[in-house]
This record gives C-alpha cells, sequence and structure tokens, in this order.
C-alpha cells in the first residue's frame, strides 16, 4: 500500500469554492513520475481548477481546502513563499491561450532568462545561451536572430512554444498542459502535441495534459482521469477506457466523436448540458443526461471505487464491458419509448 | 517613426493655429477694449484715436494677418494695459504659476498612483473601499469649494497656514494641496481599475506560475503594462502645468498665469490674453505629443502598428 512514495504529486480530497459555490467535489489523484496523465472533460467541470488550486493560482476568492503532496511535503495552505519554491521549479504550467499568456511588453527573450536566473542562477551570457538552446529545442526557427522581439511578433503556435521553453527553463519535475492547443489551428495542433511527446521522453518529466480533445489525450498519455461537473467518475489507462468506456459520460464523449473510418453514422451527442455548479442535481451529477440512468442514481451518488482490471469508476449502473455500439442506440430508443 | 513624430507635429500645429485663430476672433467679438480701457464717459475722439493706436479700426481680416506675421517672427504683441511686451509679461508670471502645479503634479504622482494601485492588489479590503471613498470625494468636490474648506480649517480655525498671498513657501502649502487633491483621486481611480484589468490577464497567471516572488510579478509585470492607461491621464496634467491654476490662484490671490488670465479677459487685454492661450494650447499639444511618443516605447504593439 506504499504508493505514496512513488508518486510525484498526489491530491486528496481537493476541494475548492468561489463565493461559496462549490466547483469541485473532493478530488483524489496521483501523478507519478515520468508519467502521462491526461485529464478529460467538457468546459468548466473543473480540470483547469484543480491544477490552478494545486498550484495556489486561483485568485483570493477561492478558497481551497483538501492537501496536495508533492514528494510528500504538504503544499495545501502553505504560504504564497512555499508555492513561489514550488511553481516553474518543479511544476511548471502552461495555458490554453499562449498569446495572451506571455507579457506583451517584454521581449521573449527576457521572459525565458527571468525563468532561467530564477530557477537556476544563470544570467548574462550563460543565460542568453541556454536561452538559445531552449528555443532551439521547442522548434523556434532563427531564435538568435528572434530573441528580443515581442510576443505579438510571433504566432500562436509559436507562442506556445515560446511558453513551453519558458516552461522547459525551470527544468520541472511535472508540465501541467492546460489545453494547450485548443486555441490552436489543427496542423500546428498536431505539431504541438508531437513537441510534447518528444520532450517527455527526453527530459523524462511527467505530464498533466487536460484537454476536452481524446484523440490529443490518447496521443499524449497513458492514463486518463474523466471529470465530470467537479468529481472524477471514471479513471485508467488509455487502453482500457479507449476500448472499454464503462461510465456513460466516457461513453458518451467517444460517441459524440465522429469517426473517418467505419460507416457514417448519425453522431449520438449527449443530451442536457453542464448543470450550473449552484444547482448540482441530487444524486449523481450525470444523472440528468444519462442514458442508463436509474431511479438510485438520482437519489444517492456512486463512490469512486477501484474495480477488478484496476480502473476507477464511479456508476451505479456502467455501460457493460465490451457492448457495441449499436447497443447504446438500442437503450436509447428504450427509454424513449 | 520618422514620419509619425512628422505627422503628429503637424498636426499639434494645425491645433495651435486653430485655437488661436479661435481665440483672436472671439475676443473681437465678445467686447471693447476701447470702452473697457477708457471707460464710459470718454469722448468718441479719444475712443477713435484708441482703436487707431492699436490698430482696431481695421478690419478683422487685416488685424488677424498682421497678428498671424507677427506671431511667426516672433513678437507677441503689446498689452494695452501695461505697454509692456505681451509675451514678457505672460512669461514673468509663468514661474510663480509652476512653483504650485509642479509640486501638486508630484504629489498627484507619489500619492495618486500608488494608492490606486494598493487598492487593486488588495481589492475588496477594507483599504480599497477607503481610497475609492477618498478618491471621489477628492475628484467630486470642486477646487473652489475645496480651497475656501481648506481655507477654514487651516487658516481661519487653526490659523497655522495663510490663506493667501506669495511671500514664502509655506504660503504655497494650501494652494498646491487643494490644486492636487483632484488629481490625486483621479490617478487613484484610474490606476485601481488599469491595475486590476491587468492583473486578471493570463500573463500575470503565467508570471506567478513560473514562480516569480509577488512583488517582481507586480514590478515586473502589471506596473508596465498598466502603465499605458495611467500615462494618459498624467499627460493630461502635465499638459494643465500653465493652465490648471486659475481657480486656485485667485482663490490664493497667487501672482501666476491664471490669475493674470482672469485680469487680462476682464480688461480685454488683448495681447496678453492672445499670448496666455497660445502658451497654454502649446504646453497641452506638447504633453499630447509626448503622450503619444511613450505609449509606443511602453507598448511595443503600438510601436508596430504606427510603423505600419
Amino acid at each position: 500500500m506504499d504508493r505514496a512514495s512513488s508518486n510525484l504529486v498526489e491530491l486528496r480530497d481537493l476541494k475548492v469554492a468561489f463565493d461559496g459555490v462549490q466547483v469541485l467535489h473532493g478530488i483524489d489523484l496521483n501523478v507519478g513520475r515520468g508519467e502521462a496523465l491526461g485529464l478529460v472533460g467538457e468546459s468548466g467541470c473543473g480540470k483547469s481548477v484543480t491544477w490552478l488550486a494545486a498550484l495556489g493560482l486561483l485568485p483570493g476568492k477561492a478558497s481551497v481546502t483538501g492537501s496536495v503532496q508533492l514528494d510528500g511535503q504538504e503544499l495545501a495552505g502553505g504560504s504564497r513563499e512555499a508555492f513561489e519554491r514550488v511553481r516553474g521549479g518543479r511544476i511548471a504550467m502552461i495555458f490554453q491561450d499562449p498569446s495572451s499568456s506571455l507579457n506583451p511588453v517584454l521581449r521573449i527573450g527576457r521572459q525565458i532568462v527571468e525563468a532561467l536566473s530564477l530557477h537556476r542562477g544563470l544570467r548574462g551570457d550563460p543565460a542568453r545561451r541556454e536561452a538559445l538552446r531552449l528555443l532551439d529545442m521547442v522548434g523556434i526557427p532563427d531564435a538568435r536572430r528572434r530573441f528580443d522581439l515581442y510576443p505579438h511578433e510571433f504566432s500562436g503556435g509559436q507562442c506556445q512554444r515560446l511558453m513551453i521553453a519558458m516552461a522547459l527553463a525551470g527544468e520541472p519535475d511535472l508540465l501541467i498542459a492546460d489545453e494547450p492547443t485548443t486555441a490552436l489551428d489543427a496542423t500546428i495542433q498536431a505539431q504541438i502535441l508531437d513537441l510534447l511527446i518528444q520532450l517527455r521522453a527526453e527530459t523524462g518529466m511527467a505530464t498533466v495534459f487536460i484537454s476536452h480533445d481524446l484523440g490529443a489525450v490518447s496521443q499524449v498519455c497513458e492514463r486518463v482521469c474523466v471529470m465530470y461537473a467537479g468529481r472524477i467518475v471514471e479513471e485508467g489507462t488509455v487502453a482500457q477506457l479507449f476500448s472499454e468506456p464503462r461510465h456513460p459520460y466516457t461513453r458518451g464523449l467517444f460517441d459524440a466523436i465522429p469517426r473517418i473510418d467505419g460507416p457514417r453514422n448519425r453522431l449520438i451527442p449527449i443530451p442536457g448540458t453542464v448543470p450550473n455548479p449552484k444547482h448540482l442535481p441530487e444524486g449523481c451529477s450525470f444523472s440528468p443526461r444519462c442514458f442508463r440512468a436509474v431511479e438510485a442514481c438520482r437519489s444517492e451518488r456512486p463512490a469512486l471505487e477501484t474495480s477488478a482490471d484496476g480502473r476507477q469508476l464511479a456508476c451505479f449502473r456502467p455501460v457493460p464491458p465490451s457492448e457495441p455500439v449499436e447497443a447504446r442506440t438500442r437503450v436509447t430508443e428504450d427509454m424513449l419509448q | 517613426m520618422i514620419r509619425f513624430v512628422a505627422v503628429r507635429l503637424l498636426r499639434a500645429l494645425i491645433t495651435i493655429f486653430a485655437v488661436v485663430t479661435f481665440a483672436f476672433v472671439v475676443l473681437r467679438m465678445s467686447g471693447d477694449p476701447a470702452q473697457v480701457m477708457l471707460g464710459p464717459d470718454v469722448p468718441q475722439e479719444a475712443v477713435d484715436a484708441f482703436r487707431r493706436a492699436w490698430g482696431l479700426d481695421q478690419p478683422l481680416w487685416v488685424q488677424y494677418l498682421a497678428y498671424v506675421k507677427s506671431i511667426f517672427t516672433g513678437d507677441f504683441g503689446v498689452s494695452m494695459r501695461d505697454k509692456a511686451s505681451a509675451l514678457d509679461l505672460v512669461l514673468q508670471r509663468v514661474p510663480a504659476t509652476l512653483q504650485l502645479t509642479l509640486p501638486a503634479l508630484l504629489l498627484k504622482l507619489v500619492l495618486g498612483i500608488p494608492a490606486g494601485v494598493y487598492a487593486a492588489l488588495h481589492r475588496q479590503s477594507f483599504g480599497d473601499r477607503g481610497v475609492i471613498l477618498l478618491a471621489v470625494l477628492g475628484f467630486t468636490i470642486p477646487s473652489f469649494v475645496m480651497g475656501l474648506l481648506l481655507v477654514l480649517i487651516f487658516a481661519v480655525i487653526l490659523g497655522v497656514l495663510p490663506s493667501g498671498g506669495q511671500d514664502t513657501w509655506v504660503h504655497g502649502i494650501l494652494p498646491t494641496i487643494t490644486m492636487s487633491i483632484g488629481g490625486i483621486g483621479i490617478l487613484a481611480r484610474f490606476s485601481r481599475s488599469a491595475m486590476i484589468e491587468v492583473m486578471g490577464q493570463p500573463y500575470i497567471r503565467t508570471a506567478s506560475a513560473k514562480g516569480l516572488k509577488w512583488p517582481d510579478v507586480v514590478w515586473n509585470h502589471a506596473l508596465p503594462n498598466a502603465a499605458v492607461p495611467i500615462v494618459t491621464i498624467v499627460g493630461f496634467m502635465v499638459g494643465s502645468l500653465i493652465a490648471g491654476a486659475v481657480v486656485v490662484e485667485s482663490i490664493f490671490s497667487w501672482p501666476g498665469i491664471g490669475r493674470l488670465l482672469i485680469v487680462s479677459v476682464g480688461n480685454r487685454d488683448l495681447a496678453v490674453v492672445q499670448c496666455i492661450l497660445l502658451i497654454i494650447a502649446a504646453t497641452m499639444v506638447v504633453s499630447n505629443l509626448a503622450v503619444d511618443l511613450l505609449y509606443g516605447w511602453l507598448d511595443p504593439r503600438l510601436r508596430s502598428n504606427a510603423a505600419h
């Protein structure tokens, strides 16, 4: 049971409330050393908030409780200085909108050198050389000439590369990539994903990849956590979840992806919308939208439990293993009658 | 860059020219200097002689052309009252006005901006509410009310400060404070909202996520971005260094440009009024130009826009 020592980061019962409205309802999550973990869910399900809270980056009006341990050391409730020591150097983070995530009035070289001097004590020429090496590593062409340019002189994809270079400057043990490709063109997305995969292979840093793009997650990650309305509803390896999604929500996410191969079937959207955190439904939060929900789902909330195959699942009526896709349609038709 | 400056300079010159023309026409249409200078009971011959002497008998456009021509030769006319060079009269008064407006500007900057930044960083706190309350009071109370209030308290009731005159630096305290209070309030409000806006930007989160110490986030990442809107207001204040003291100088009998303007308008001392308006317009225009150039220095995005 001594898994604790092998984990880099452990979140226990992490809860976040904004102005008294609970948006994160107790997240338990481990990130192993060098592991790539995907965090999936619709917008507003708490994927980003989880990690912003873990790093103390939420605004002051957010109240955060629970435990965040890095190498067994407790971070939650710590001082600002304690968080500042971890950020960038141990855990780095890149964000969804790279163009506005870089300071518009500072030269990009300076922004990277700033991180280098902060975490590695590099100054002057050595700092510049190292920054150029990082720019090279993330694939910024002609870095030497563009060192003194401003962020607006780079494209969105290049800005994300710059963000990644800045994150690498602190040689972190964990990189949190918060929807790093959402704001980018499809071709650029693929490049950034490749870069993340390649950098992880080279540096051995763990990656948490936050996304609503299941395809991207399957490329980058080994393990996936599916979140819904501030809770983890299913967690397992990429292979487990992609071959046999058990939670109806996970299943719904897959059914909503268009397929290039196979017959042209109508996409099956998940009906309804994400519930307002102020008025979460009783019982399982997903029950009003769930095609398998029964009476019990609307009054009681299923706990996240580990099943025989090692995956974790919070559902009273999970999708049976190996149920073919057509069955799902039939169930929906049954419900309608 | 040179093109940018040249365009702005040309625009500045046109603005000054428009102000000068407007002042020239309005002043001549709104009262007769001969009547005011000589009094109501002088014979018509004296009035005619006065008009001839000052060229007021000429058609307006002839007067105007002569005036513009003389400006370009550096001649700003002669005061009808003191018979001295209008420019000399005005320039003599400039130091007195700057004695009030420069310290007042300094007060606005060192109190207004830090107060606003503090409030923004401690949003919804007691201190923030205090700053907002004082700022609103500061810029909603007109300076003539504020001036009289301060005189009542510090000169009449407490008797610690003089209520008027320019004998020592102590005489400058009340007018300087009166003049700065509104500006402190305005700057505090602007700095606060500029800073709140910037602190919500993604790049501030990036700076924090990088591991920067909080003071470095504020100084190196937030303030340079908040500077653009703040500089706009400060530029306006710099532009009013000459003109901003009209009311306060009158309350505290301070012999600066503002008082000279009021007296000269009353006397229809055309050359002096025109000269003052020209100088006011020039300072305002020059400070606007400086702000435009500063924008480019502060925000590289505006710099490249201007280049295209």
